[in-house]
Order: structure tokens, then sequence, then C-alpha cells
């Protein structure tokens, strides 16, 4: 007759939590879906910030080609003599860079957690309540605005693209000259009208989103937040949207 | 020589309650002071089987795993979760007296036992009352956000039956977060491996091998697989029969099968007949309704029960002026007033409905009205207590219960009877316990607000955990039959062939429509007034529509995936037996008490007439082969504690 | 008072199992009357087909008083349907009007396969719970009651987030099938108690993994807020994000010391 001890049962007391693995504590955190946010929000805040200066630096052009250039030139000066010439800046541009590179491996690798949570698509259509056209389109408006950043660089940064479609010469110093070279191709002004205005949406959402990645949730702030992310996201669109329009308009150049 | 005498020399099964000696108050501790143990290394030698994850069930299997045992816990539903306790609203009693307003455990017992009209056993209900207090404490330590005052101490309610507040309650949900804590508890264990968990596995029969209980047949609703299970023990805590009435508040799968079945393989089914009938349920809007819905029973702490004086009224609530409403609860009961218990209650609504009195388009309800409470206590307040029973009862009848009074109406509500046990909560077949709703310990003939919870609780955490390794200590050692034993497979072949047969009829009604019509008979003439040619007269149409069920059941689909309409059968099915033992039961029982009201049986003020000389018993009813013959048995009740006397709530 | 709706046509999801490929089928329900639950709606037309002698529409209920978390539809796009803060089950016909043509899915998600037609499998909630939902308290050694008073604040706090019935309409409603309301939901009502201090951390790390091995990441939507029955707050989602920061140092500071 057999008897019914089948099932082995597990321990009596402890806890279910299994012990876990030691691992390096970026990694251990990087490897879960609420890590990768704190990535991407801290990455985000590092890039609003940077766009936000870069933004108002940039205003500068309004007080003409001497003052933008100087200011191009300062920020190589940065920290000199303590640091040799351009050291800060390149320091920065690495940063930059990396958070970059970190935020588009974690939305890369979000993107395809969440396309595997839902392999089969609702039939019928949705009717969302609460969800926008930016928080929708995160993946879109960013790589949009990455692609901007590629010419961006090879047009102002390295001027390989300044020069296409118009003649002259890229000269690095001439930082104002570059700006108005490039934004009187109407082509050209237009498409950083309209990186900039995705990125404005990217932002919309991004910089309310912070919050709630980051925990940083205090109830009395909450009605705050939306507010935060539209007036970021209008601030740095309406200073960059500017630049173009103000050149095509002949108000700089 | 009375009757219950003369019914207890008949008995065909010996019927041991196993009450330890001693004054009721010490029986429980002598109890475990002298039951046998089961050392901690031998428990996991032991295999239990738990059928529910209800309150009791869940209980009961975290208590047996984190003790040890190997535990196997069967539901029917998705998840562990879900189990009709998550319904339960109002509150849960304990004797803790935090409010200082003269409670104690004998006050909750003798309340219980009063409020069951003394047709409970004496030593169970303290028992039940003496672990109240433990409940209490288990539950908030495992974080069940009680409701609390603002010294951050706990809060209470008072409710039907009892004149001090020892209610405690999680806003109108204290179902939900005790199951929620007893099914983290479950959970923990599950995580742990010392529950294997079967969900959307439905029982359907039980094996009984050398007259003990040895194991059970199970099927899987997603495949429709038959499979046995075999244990040392089977607990079953399976939740009541309600839903016998098809109109009722208990959750649309609550069921009786597990129970039948357990009573054609040889367990005593006790006093069927004492059902609930819920005072304060919304009344039916239209026939094609499936559910009735609960409205807590603690509405009547602040709201006022009252029908216009006059049949034809025809004004809004609110244009009824005062003199011409009776708030009759009040008139009647003065010093429990709204606070009446359940049965009393709900017939007091029968009766002015029935006089024509009923309010409501179908003029079928009666009404609860808050107005008063509102002035006092301010909408806010009103709000903070009652807030989310206000919204529900807006969805569901589509009325602002802050502006007009809510329209209520008794419905089917809870079951008294159930699965016969003994003091350990062991059915007349060894190794066969019966935990929560599914049993018919505690409530005798009507349960008080706020018990039910609790003694699903007692069962599964308190009590099981330790009557059952007294049942299992003799075992350790002995081999047990496993599934590879014949009585297995011929019970699978049995399980195979009914559910086989109600897809073969191939009739013309679905399930539904039998259950309709079955439920209809019992509320009709098994309901809240029973009359003896009623009974009579159910006890014909009942057979005559199960013959119709046998042989003009229509069930679609097949039986080896989900099919809804198949489970559907085999419940109805198992109601149908039941409702014909209902019916027999309450027609033995000529007397009144608590939830059974006979009206040939009723004081001049048309109170219950209990006859403690002739039915002061329980009635057990044995399987007979055929749900038109069952075998009585009785358990005679004796009261040295409380003092058999009449019911008085004026 | 009652009125009747008339000509509904619904368009319901049909699928014979898990693998099988489903497909919409339309039925047209003359008249009902709009005091009638949609699931009554829906009784009403399987004891019709089943007479007819068609396979009845497979799909989960109990309670029918939205709080078993059982029933699970997606209305026209809404998990739960239309009416805020209200479970498939408490929805009635009052929301809708003669001629609507009412689509009928399953909830989907990868986590909640398919079982029959809009019947899914939920069990990946429990797995989180088993992960670190609870506080282990086991039964016997439990202190009075009393012994140690909440705020007022506090327990009414966690009760909101207790109310969580374990629906799954948050993650069926969420874009990316995230399940961050439901454990969030749980995490913020243990961790908000002072019995759920002890194990504070080991829980949000335990559930947080579980739910990661199954469910989508969350990006903010909202979705799950607005699909919620019980109206549960996104907040309890930041809450879990920052319990989840603080157990990464605490947790870790525990094992570097033993
Ligand atoms: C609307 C409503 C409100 C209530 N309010 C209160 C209240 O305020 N206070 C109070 O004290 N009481 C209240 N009650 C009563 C109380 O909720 C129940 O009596 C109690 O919860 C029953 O718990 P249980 O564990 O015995 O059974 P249940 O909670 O019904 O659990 C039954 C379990 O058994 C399983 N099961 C059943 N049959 C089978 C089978 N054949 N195979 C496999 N599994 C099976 C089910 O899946 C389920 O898990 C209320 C009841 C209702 C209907
Ligand atoms: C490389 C191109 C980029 C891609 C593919 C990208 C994509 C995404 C995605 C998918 C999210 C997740 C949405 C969410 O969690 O709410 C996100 C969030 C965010 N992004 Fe980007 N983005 C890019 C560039 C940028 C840039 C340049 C900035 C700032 C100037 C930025 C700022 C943010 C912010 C602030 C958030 C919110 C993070 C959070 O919720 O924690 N992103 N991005
Ligand atoms: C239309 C508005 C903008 C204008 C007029 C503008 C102008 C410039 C100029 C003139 C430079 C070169 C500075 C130098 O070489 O000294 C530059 C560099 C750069 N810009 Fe912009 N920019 C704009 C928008 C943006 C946006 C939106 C981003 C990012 C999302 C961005 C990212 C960069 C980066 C990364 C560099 C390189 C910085 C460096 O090399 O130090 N710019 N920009
Ligand atoms: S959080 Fe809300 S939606 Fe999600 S499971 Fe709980 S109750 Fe359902
Ligand atoms: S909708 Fe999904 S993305 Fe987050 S906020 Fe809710 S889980
Ligand atoms: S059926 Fe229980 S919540 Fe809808």
């Amino acid at each position: 007759m057999a008897q019914v001890v089948t099932s082995q049962r597990g321990p009596v007391t402890g806890t279910a939590t299994q012990q876990r693995k030691k691992r390096p504590f970026l990694l251990d955190l990087y490897s879960t879906a609420v890590g990768k946010k704190y990535v991407m929000g801290l990455t985000g805040i590092a890039m609003m910030g940077f766009v936000l200066a870069h933004m108002i630096g940039n205003l500068k052009m309004y007080l003409g080609a001497a003052h933008l250039n100087e200011y191009a030139e300062f920020l190589k000066q940065l920290l000199v003599p303590i640091a040799p010439e351009g050291v800060v800046l390149w320091l920065l541009r690495g940063g930059l860079i990396t958070f970059l590179l970190l935020h588009l491996h974690a939305a890369w690798s979000l993107t395809r957690l969440n396309r595997h949570a839902r392999p089969v698509k609702y039939q019928s259509s949705r009717d969302y309540q609460i969800a926008n056209f930016a928080s929708r389109t995160m993946r879109w408006s960013g790589i949009i605005v990455l692609a901007f950043i590629f010419w961006h660089l090879a047009d102002l940064t390295f001027g390989v693209a300044n020069t296409i479609g118009t003649h002259g010469v890229f000269v690095k110093a001439e930082v104002y000259d570059n700006v108005v070279r490039s934004f009187q191709r109407v082509p050209v002004a237009i498409f950083y009208v309209v990186a900039n205005i995705l990125l404005g949406i990217h932002l919309f959402h991004g910089a309310w989103s912070i919050f709630q990645s980051l925990g940083w949730n205090n109830p009395r702030f909450n009605t705050w937040r939306r507010a935060f992310a539209t007036g970021f996201a209008a601030v740095v669109v309406l200073g960059n949207v500017s630049f173009p329009i103000a050149v095509m308009a002949g108000i700089v150049g | 020589m009375t009757l219950t005498e003369e019914l207890f020399a008949k008995n065909t099964v010996k019927l041991d309650s196993k009450i330890p000696d001693g004054p009721v108050a010490d029986k429980w501790d002598n109890y475990k002071e002298n039951m046998k143990l089961v050392n901690p290394n031998n428990k996991r030698k032991f295999k239990i089987i738990v059928v529910g994850t209800g309150l009791a069930g869940a209980s009961a299997a975290a208590t047996l795993a984190e003790l040890g045992y190997q535990v196997d816990a069967f539901t029917f539903h998705d998840s562990a979760r879900r189990a009709h306790s998550i319904a339960a609203q109002g509150g849960i009693n304990g004797a803790k007296n935090y409010k200082g307003d003269g409670d104690s455990v004998y006050r909750l017992f003798y309340d219980t036992v009063k409020g069951g009209d003394f047709r409970s056993r004496e030593a169970n209900v303290h028992r039940l009352a003496q672990v109240s207090v433990d409940i209490i404490d288990q539950m908030v330590a495992q974080g069940v956000p009680f409701a609390r005052e603002y010294g951050g101490l706990l809060d209470n309610r008072s409710f039907g039956g009892a004149q001090v507040s020892r209610t405690f309650y999680a806003r109108g949900q204290t179902g939900q977060q005790l199951l929620l804590g007893a099914y983290q508890q479950f959970s923990r264990q599950v995580g742990l491996g010392g529950i294997n968990l079967y969900n959307r596995s439905e029982l359907i029969d039980i094996v009984v091998i050398d007259g003990r209980a040895s194991g059970i047949v199970v099927r899987d609703l997603v495949t429709g697989e038959i499979t046995s299970h075999a244990a040392h023990a089977v607990v079953l805590a399976t939740g009541g029969y309600g839903n016998a009435f098809f109109l009722s508040t208990n959750a649309m799968a609550c069921n009786v099968t597990a129970a039948w079945r357990a009573h054609r393989k040889g367990a005593l089914f006790a006093n069927p007949c004492y059902t609930q009938i819920h005072p304060t349920c919304i009344p039916q809007s239209d026939d094609s309704q499936s559910k009735l819905t609960l409205m807590s029973e603690s509405l009547r702490n602040d709201g006022r029960v009252w029908v216009p004086t006059n049949p034809n009224e025809t004004r809004q609530a609110r244009d009824i002026p005062e003199e011409e409403r009776d708030y009759y609860l009040e008139r009647l009961y003065p010093s429990f007033g709204n606070l009446a218990p359940r049965d009393i209650s709900s017939r007091a609504a029968k009766r002015l409905v029935d006089k024509g009195q009923g309010v409501g388009p179908k003029k079928n309800g009666v009404y609860l009205d808050f107005s008063e409470a509102i002035e006092r206590l301010g909408h806010d307040v009103v709000q903070e207590r009652y807030g989310n029973l206000f919204e529900m009862y807006e969805r569901i009848a589509g009325e602002n219960p802050y502006e007009t009074p809510m329209r209520i109406y008794p419905a089917s509500h809870y079951t008294m009877g159930g699965l016969w046990v003994d003091y350990e909560l062991q059915t007349n077949i060894p190794g066969l316990y019966a935990a929560g709703e599914a049993n018919f310990s505690d409530h005798g003939a009507n349960r008080l607000g706020a018990s039910a919870l609790m003694q699903g609780l007692s069962d599964g955490y308190f009590v099981l955990p330790y009557t059952i390794g007294n049942g299992l200590a003799p075992l350790l050692g002995k081999s047990m039959p496993g599934i590879d034993h014949p009585e297995f497979k011929a019970a699978e072949e049995a399980a195979r062939e009914r559910f086989n047969a109600y897809l073969a009829i191939n009739g013309t009604k679905s399930p539904d429509y039998f259950h309709r019509e079955l439920g209809k008979i019992i509320w009709d003439y098994c309901g809240m007034e029973r009359t003896e040619e009623g009974l009579k007269k159910a006890l014909e149409l009942l057979p005559a529509l199960y013959q119709e069920f046998k042989t003009d059941l229509r069930v679609t689909g097949d039986g080896d995936n989900m099919n809804q309409t198949l489970e559907k059968a085999g419940r109805v099915d198992d109601f149908f037996q039941l409702g014909m033992l209902m019916c027999r039961d309450a027609l033995d029982r000529k007397e009144s008490c608590g939830g059974h009201f006979r009206s040939e049986y009723q004081t001049d003020e048309g109170e219950a007439l209990r006859d403690d000389e002739n039915y002061c018993h329980v009635a057990a009813w044995q399987w007979g082969g055929d749900p038109m013959t069952p075998n009585l048995n009785v358990e005679p009740l004796e009261f040295e504690a409380v003092h058999l006397a009449t019911r008085s709530y004026k | 008072m009652s009125n009747h709706l008339k000509n509904i046509t619904l368009r319901i999801w049909r699928q014979a199992g898990p693998a099988a490929k489903g497909k919409f089928e339309t039925h047209v329900v003359d008249e009902i009357t709009d005091e009638a639950s949609f699931l009554e709606m829906l009784d009403i037309l399987n004891d019709k087909l089943v007479t007819e002698g068609k396979e009845a529409v497979v799909f989960d209920h109990d309670c029918r008083e939205g709080i078993c978390g059982t029933c699970s539809l997606m209305i026209d796009g809404q998990a739960h349907g239309p009416q805020r803060g209200t479970a498939t089950c408490q929805l009635h016909m009052r929301q809708f009007k003669s001629n609507d043509t009412i689509t009928i899915e399953p909830w989907r998600a990868s986590a909640f396969p398919i079982i029959k037609d809009l019947m899914v499998d939920r069990s990946a909630f429990d797995r989180i719970i088993e992960s670190g939902g609870y506080i282990t308290s086991e039964t016997g050694g439990a202190p009075d009651a009393n012994l140690i008073p909440i705020s007022k604040i506090v327990s009414d706090a966690a009760m909101d987030s207790a109310a969580c019935i374990g629906c799954g309409a948050c993650v069926a409603a969420c874009p990316n099938g995230a399940a961050n309301l439901f454990t969030g939901a749980k995490i913020a009502h243990l961790s908000r108690l002072p019995q759920g201090q002890a194990e504070r951390y080991s829980r949000v790390e335990a559930m947080v993994e579980t739910m990661d091995e199954k469910f989508g990441s969350c990006t903010n939507h909202g979705e799950c807020e607005a699909a919620c029955p019980k109206e549960i707050s996104i907040d309890v989602i930041a809450l879990m994000n920052k319990d989840f920061r603080k157990a990464k140092f605490a947790n870790r500071k525990d094992l570097a010391r033993k």
C-alpha cells in the first residue's frame, strides 16, 4: 500500500524571499526595471540640466557675435589654469555622452521588456484615459532627438555638415557665423524647430515622470509636478526654437 | 418520554460530541491539557488536505503548514484570495472589552447562545468566545488595517443582537481585509513549499476507506481532468449553501457540493433548515436578476427603518410627514430598536411588505433612512462610516442614499446548518473535518452579526491545529491507502460518469433555469416563514422538478476544457438533493426557533415559539440512498451555563 | 425609474483555448432593462446560447459586489468599462444607450494567459504575493492588538492601498503591461504599518524582482489608476520605487554585516 507522503515540503520557518546573490551595486540596481528607471531619471535630469544651460548660453546670440564667441571660448577656458584648456569641457562632454548612452540603453531594454509583456495586442481599439501623446511617444521623440544631436554635432561642433548647401568656410571659433550660416538654410532651420518641439514633448512627460521614477512623491508637491514639467519643456522649446526663427527673420545675422 | 429522547433512541449512527469534562469555561483548557501531540519532526510525515481557502480554509492551511504538516490546499477559485469570505462587510466580534462597556468572554458566549435561540452547543460557543480575543491580535499582527480612533487604538461598533460595542471593522471591507491577511499568511507557506496549492480545482467526491476519510477526487476546471489525492486527514472549509435559494447575497459560485458529497459518503448533515435571511439587502429590481447585494448590517447603527403607514402611499419618502411613518422596529423592540437580531427584523419587514406597506417601484422593500443621522453627525461623519456602502448602493439602485432613504429587503445570506461535527470539528467520519460555514457548529438556529468571520478564523487558527494533531498522533507509522487503491479508482470512475451524464441528457433547459426554479420553490416554502402544507407542497414540487432536471437538462460544450455550464450542472444537482433535505428538516421541526419560523408555532405577538421539551436537539441527517429518504439522528442539547429562556429583545 | 435599452450589439472575443486562435463573435441583445448589471446581460445571453445548443461565453466572475476581483473584462477599450472606480460586475446598463455596439475582450498580457474566451489566468499576482507580500507572524505569537497604537491617518492610508482587489485591471490597462500598481499597493499597505517594518526592505526587493520576471515596466502612463476599481493612486508606485532604492542600500548593509 503506497504511503501518501509524496511531496517534500519546504522549511518550516524562515522567509520565502530567497537569499539574493551579491552583485556590484550598480549592476544589481540596473538589473531590475525599477532600477533602470532610476538610471533613466538621473541621466534624464543631467541632460535636462544641459539643455537648459545650453539654451541660456545660446541666448548670448542676441547680444551679438562677440558675446557668443566669447562664451564658447569661456567654456574651453573652464577651470584654467587648474586644469589645462578644454579638459573640463571634455569631461562634461564625456559625461553627457555616457548619460545619453545609458539613457538610450535603458530605454531600449525597457521597451523590449514591455513588448514581451504584451505579445498579443488588444484586438479592438483602446480608449486611453490618462496616457497622452507625449507619454506614448517617448521612444520616438527620444530617437528623433538623438538623430538631431548627431546632425547638430556634425553641423555646429565639427562643422562637417555646416557648409552643405551653402558656401563659406566653417571656423570653429566663429560660433556665431556658423549658427547663422547653418540656419539660413531653410530646411535645416525647419528641422531644428521640429526636433526641438519633439524634445519639448519628450520633456513634457519626462520632467513629470522623473518624480514618480525616483520616488519623489511628497503629496504636498504632487500638484506642482505637472506645472514644473510643462514650464520646463516650454522654456527649453521657446528658447531653442527662437534661434532658427530669429536667423530666418533676419533679427540675428 | 420527550420526542428528543424517543428520536435519540432510534439513532442510526452513534453521535459522540466528545465534549470535554469540567465547567464550560474550563472545557477548552482541559482539552488542550489532555490532548495527544505530534512531535515536530513527525509532523512532516503527515499530509493534510484542506479544501477551501476562505477564512477557515486559508487560516487552517497556513497554521498547519507553519506547524510542519504537509498541506495540499484546493479551491475552485482562480486564487486563494477570491473566496466568498472576501465579501463580508460589517465586521468581526472579539470579546476584548476595549470600550470598557462591560463586555467579556462570558457575555459574548451568552449573546451567541441566546442569539442562536438556544439551539447551539454550549461548549463550542464558549470556546469560540474565548479564542475571539486571540483572533483580533493575530489579524492585527498580520497588518489588517482595522479602523482606529485618533488616539491610535482600535475602534469598535455595535452589531445586531448585542448591547456592547465589540465589533472590529475595516471600513465596509472587513471580510476582504481579514481574508487578505489569512491569504498572505497562506501565500507565505505556498512560497516556502509548506502548502501545495491546487487552484481552479473542484472537489467532486470524498473517498472513505475502512470507515476513514482517505482522500478526495477533484476535477481540474481548466482541463476537465479528474484526479485523486490521498491524505491522513481531510478538512472541508467549503462555505455555506445559501445559493440553494438561487437569489442570495452569496457569491455566484458558492455551492454545497463538497459538503453534500461528504454527506452522500456517510457524513451527517445537521440542521439544514437553519438558514439566515438578512434584513438589509437591496430589493430585487427585475426578474432577470441573478444576485442580491447585501447592505452591511452596520448601517442599522445609524439608519432608521420605517415604512409609510398608508399602504397606498404615493409621495416621495422625504415628503411623508413623521406621523405617517411607522418606525416599526423601534416601536416593537424598544430596547434593541433598529439593532434587533436578523431573523426578527427580517420577519417584521416581510409582514409589512405582505400587508402592502412596501416601498419602491415593486413595493418590495422598506426604507432605511439616514436623514436623522446626517443631521446628528453631519454628512462627513456618515460618509466616513458608510461612504463606500452608499456608493455601492447608488451604483446598483441608481439612487443617492444621502438624499433619498435606501430601500432594503431581506434576502438569503447565511446558513447555520452544515456538516455535523463534534467538539473537535470532526464529522462522524474519522479523518474528515469541517470548518467555517460548512459545519453546523456554533450558531444554533440564528447567527449574530460579525460572528461568522470570528468562527471561520477560530476554527482555522485556533481549533483545528490542535484537534487534528490529536487525531493524527495515533496514526504515526501506520501506512495509509494511496491513490492506487481501488476505492479511489471507483470514485474517479463514478465522477466521470456523473459529468458525462449531464452532457448526454441533451435536453432543452440550462442549469441556470433549473437553479432559478429550484430557488423559487425553496424561497416560497422554506424561506422566512414556513408552514406544514407549504413544506409538504415543496416536497412534491422538488422531486418533480428534479426529475425534469435529469431528463431535460441541456449542457453544451464538452467535459475536457473550461466549461462553466457543466460546473453549474453538477452544483445544481447537489442543490436539488439538499433542497429536499432542507424542506424535510423544516417539516419535521415542529417549532419556531431563530431562522426557522413555522407560522403554526408563534406567540400572540407573532414571535418565534420554541418547544424546548421536544426539539432542544440537533437534527443530524444521514444519507438514505435517495434524497427523499434520509435517516434522522438527534444530538440532545444540554444547557448548563445559560438557562433556557424565551428570547426577548423588547 | 427603470426603462429599457433596445438592440444592443455585442462584439465578444471567443477563443477555444490558450493556444487556439480567437475571433470576435457578434450577438444582439434585443431588449434589456437598465436596472440589469452588465454581467446579468451576459447571463441572459449565455442562457439563450445554451438553450440554442451553442457554447456559453466563458467569463470570470463571483461576488458581483466589486470586492473579490474575479470579474475582468475589457469593455470598449477600457478595463472594467466606462464607469470610473467601478468593477465590471458593478457596471450597470444605465451606462449604455439603445443601439450601442459594445466590444468585449479579455485582459491581454503575457503574464495573464487566456484560458478560454474572456477568462484569463492571473496566478502571476499570487506569485508576487508569495515572494514577500505578507507580514510574517505565525499563528499564536501575536501581542495584544492595542499594544502598538497606529495613527488613524497612517492606518487609513494603509487601508486605501490594502483595498486592492487583485483584479488585474491595472496590468490590462497599462500600455506596458506593468503590474506596478498592484505590487505598489501591497507594498504601500504593509510598509506603512509598524508591523510591516521588520521585513520592509527584504519584501520590496523580493516583490519587485518577482514582478520583473513576469510583467512590463512602468513608464508612468497613469492608465492603471484610471482603470483601478478601487481608485488606488499611482503614488503607491512612487512609494515602491522609493522603498526599493532604500532597500538596495539597507539590504547591502545587512549583507555586509553578516
Ligand atoms: C455579503 C455577505 C456579507 C457578510 N458579512 C459578514 C460580516 O460582516 N461578518 C461576519 O462575521 N460574517 C459575514 N458574512 C458571513 C461570512 O462571510 C461567511 O460565513 C464566511 O466568510 C464563510 O467563510 P468560509 O471560510 O467558511 O467559507 P468561504 O469563504 O465561502 O470559502 C469557501 C472556500 O471553499 C472553496 N470551495 C467550496 N466548495 C469547493 C469545492 N467543491 N471544491 C473546491 N473548493 C471548494 C471555495 O473555493 C472557497 O475558497 C457575510 C456573508 C455574506 C454573503
Ligand atoms: C537618446 C535618445 C532618447 C531616447 C531613446 C529616450 C527615450 C526615453 C524613454 C523611452 C523614456 C521612458 C519614458 C518614461 O519613463 O517616462 C525616457 C524618459 C526620459 N527622458 Fe529620454 N530619451 C532620449 C533622450 C533624452 C534627452 C536628450 C533628454 C533630456 C534632454 C531626455 C529626458 C528624459 C527624461 C527626463 C525622462 C524621464 C525619466 C523618468 O521617467 O525617470 N531623454 N526617455
Ligand atoms: C536650436 C537651438 C540650438 C542651438 C542654436 C545650438 C547651438 C550650438 C552651438 C553653436 C554649438 C557649438 C558650440 C561650440 O562648438 O563651442 C552647440 C553644441 C552642442 N549642442 Fe547645441 N544648440 C541648440 C540646441 C541643442 C539641443 C536641443 C541639444 C541637445 C538635445 C544640443 C546639444 C549640443 C551638444 C551635445 C553640443 C556639443 C557641445 C560641445 O561640443 O561642447 N544643442 N550647440
Ligand atoms: S491595483 Fe486596482 S486595478 Fe490593480 S489589481 Fe488592485 S484593484 Fe485591480
Ligand atoms: S499605466 Fe502602466 S506605465 Fe505605470 S503608471 Fe500605470 S503602470
Ligand atoms: S465579481 Fe467580484 S469583483 Fe466583480
